[in-house]
């Protein structure tokens, strides 16, 4: 996973709530793919027109937004399919922050499993981060993982909170599988003992399937 | 000791017997009793934990079946569409060398993974469930605590059978009241997402009650669990009862002789205690919900059918104006205007959400000596090999086919647009799927979410159609 720590990079307001998964990454860009490829397709719905030509009315496509690492979005980004493809995608163009007033709970979930830092906010105060960008000249802020605070584009400081766990793992860049392959012997105590309590869990072998 | 007489919640019981340690930062490490494949990403996943050198934990607590990606032609094949045939490869391969079970086409065990899960009896009361899907959470019908995952989550599962999780808030949804003539299992929880709002279970594990819910079969409460995360909430479930045992008696995988027995001991205890308590509750009078289909772009855009399409201009919210003016226009619909009567391309039957037996029998009712309107396709695709062979066993492919419906194979079929079946652009849906997403059913296709009996009845009218009046 790739670590975060403190990002000073441009930001760009995408002001629509319950954007799914599948238009962060239509599914017909999950099959034949490398992850790294995602990122021409990141939000294909609306960064191109049917005819593939880039729409110049999206948010993303304006000169002053390109290049953006954080994103500012609205209410329950990330709804939808569990694809990870979706943190795939966003990250391969180029973000590495998604700041929302809530997530969809699997995008959520998948965006720590990459490094991919989503930040939780009242509405009022993500609406206007999204006004301050508009106004400002240079649409750029600061996300601090250290201190979990951001430098708003007009220079206000504004605290935020991630479980403590994830925090770390996200500071270190650390990978959950080797983490917990450390915990083996408690894995193995748990199920000496379940292997009792509950047997039938255990037990996957098939009755024969009935003649049809 | 106090802390064991505190009344508790299905979920926290499940919960609870699943932590195998409390890491920092209120993240537990939950064992997994029961890892679901499907075919999108399997192959790669298994590959990517191989090429570590890490082998799976338990891997006869993995099953794999091929659904999302397979052709639902009557003679497909492995390799009948161009994804297929590699992943199908990959996934039987990787499940070989790990010795995973997999049930490969036209076999008994091939379906929708949330249809097999069930109808086999793999899926049990107290069980945790994880795939990399995330309508997993269907399998809650059960009483298990079931979610979705993503793909660096899956190979965690198969490498440890354990998962980091942080612990949900509880819901509780009651659903109490008397279901009215021609209302499904579907309409109350579309009426419930479009009362309580698409992120409204966002960060809960949900809880449906209510003798609304006690009185449902099995497949009613699959339906309604099914479309949890639609609502937002990763995890639906209803407790167990005679009704879910009932059910599991005698399945392939279900526990037999004297270990159902004691299973059947743990599963009663599993329900909610009374006075078990939940950070939010809902309730919803199921006597006033009528037959419900979706107007936009997110199953909360759901009005019953014999209303009017919402007007954005009476929206006070910008940000909700705005997504329903995007929604009215890629639907192309307009404002104010009854949706009963619009006319349709499309009708498709099946899905993780209403592809059981009972949907098909719901749907034959309402098709049996009738035919689909001209200019009219519709596909009935069940959602797995022994519901189609038992569908086929009552004659229910007869009334379909002679009605004018294509009767086709096991699959995620229109639900998933991965595998072939598509709709064209600009043409016009109903489908008992579960998202009317923009680009869900193919590039600019327009879906109507609604439930078996809608679906069948706009086949027939040739469009939106109160499945009241002709059933």
């Amino acid at each position: 996973m790739e670590k975060f720590t403190q990002l000073s990079a441009g930001a760009a307001p995408l002001m629509r709530p319950n954007i799914d998964t599948d238009t962060i990454i239509p599914v017909k860009r999950l099959i034949g793919y490398q992850r790294h490829e995602l990122g021409a397709f990141a939000l294909e719905p609306y960064r191109f027109r049917p005819d593939g030509s880039e729409n110049p009315d999206f948010v993303l496509n304006q000169p002053r937004y390109r290049g953006a690492k954080i994103l500012i979005t609205a209410e329950n980004f990330g709804c939808g399919s569990s694809r990870e493809s979706a943190v795939w995608a966003l990250m391969a163009y180029g973000f590495r922050c998604i700041i929302a007033p809530g997530f969809g709970d699997i995008f959520h979930n998948n965006a720590f499993q990459n490094g991919l830092l989503p930040i939780r906010l009242p509405r009022e105060e993500v609406d206007r981060i999204a006004e301050e960008l508009a106004g400002a000249p240079s649409p750029a802020m600061t996300v601090d993982l250290h201190s979990c605070t951001i430098a708003t584009p007009a220079g206000r400081t504004v605290a935020f909170e991630i479980d403590g766990e994830r925090r770390q793992a996200l500071l270190e860049g650390r990978d959950e599988i080797a983490m917990t392959l450390l915990r083996d012997a408690d894995i193995t105590a748990f199920q000496i003992h379940d292997r009792v309590a509950r047997p039938w869990i255990y037990q996957t072998a098939p009755r024969a399937p009935a003649a049809s | 000791m106090a802390a064991q007489a505190q009344p508790r919640t299905l979920f926290d019981k499940i919960w609870a017997s699943h932590v195998v340690a409390e890491l920092s930062g209120g993240v537990s490490l939950l064992a997994i009793d029961r890892h679901l494949m499907h075919d999108l990403e399997a192959g790669a996943i298994i590959k990517r934990i191989a090429d570590r050198g890490l082998k799976p934990h338990n891997p006869e607590l993995t099953f794999g079946v091929p659904d999302h990606a397979v052709a639902t032609d009557p003679r497909r094949r492995a390799n009948s569409t161009p994804n297929s045939e590699r992943l199908l490869r990959e996934m039987k391969e990787g499940s070989d060398a790990f010795g995973i079970t997999y049930f490969d086409l036209d076999t008994e065990g091939q379906g929708i993974v949330h249809v097999i899960g069930p109808e086999l009896g793999l899926s049990q009361p107290g069980m945790t469930i994880v795939c990399a899907d995330s309508h997993t959470c269907t399998h809650g019908g059960l009483g298990a605590l079931s979610f979705g995952i993503g793909a660096t989550e899956v190979a965690h599962v198969l490498a440890t059978q354990t998962l980091r999780q942080t612990k949900p808030k509880t819901m509780r949804i009651n659903l109490n009241g008397k279901v009215a003539a021609g209302v499904t299992a579907k309409d109350l929880i579309l009426a419930t997402i479009g009362k309580i709002g698409t992120g409204a279970g966002r960060g809960h594990a949900v809880e449906y009650a209510g003798d609304a819910v006690r009185a449902m079969t099995v497949d009613e409460r699959l339906t309604v669990c099914n479309l949890s995360i639609e609502l937002g909430a990763k995890i639906g479930m209803i407790a167990p009862d005679d009704t879910t045992f009932e059910f599991l008696a005698g399945r392939r995988y279900a526990p037999q002789g004297d270990m159902f027995e004691r299973a059947l001991t743990y599963w009663r205890g599993l329900p909610t205690d009374e006075d078990g308590r939940f950070d939010v509750e809902h309730s919803i009078d199921v006597n006033k919900v009528a037959p419900q289909v979706t107007w936009g772009t997110s199953p909360q855009d759901v009005i019953a059918v014999d209303s009017r399409i919402p007007d954005p201009s009476r929206e006070t919210d910008p940000q909700r104006r705005k997504a329903m003016e995007a929604a009215l226009a890629y639907m192309g619909l307009a404002p104010g205007a009854a949706i009963e009567g619009t006319p349709i391309d499309w009708v498709f039957i099946g899905s993780c959400t209403n592809g059981r037996l009972s949907d098909i029998r719901e749907a034959a009712r309402i098709v049996a000596g009738r035919k689909v309107a001209p200019n009219v396709r519709a596909w009935v695709v069940p959602g797995s090999e022994a519901t189609q062979r038992a569908a086929e066993r009552e004659g229910l492919d007869k009334v379909f086919l002679s009605a004018g419906f294509e009767w086709r194979k096991s699959g995620c079929s229109m639900c998933a647009g991965v595998n072939g079946d598509i709709i064209a652009p600009g043409q016009r849906s109903v489908s008992t799927t579960n998202r009317n997403f923009v680009g869900r059913q193919g590039p600019n296709a327009r879906t109507h979410l609604a439930s078996p009996v809608m679906a069948a009845a706009a086949a027939l009218a040739g469009c939106i159609a109160d499945a009241r009046k002709i059933g």
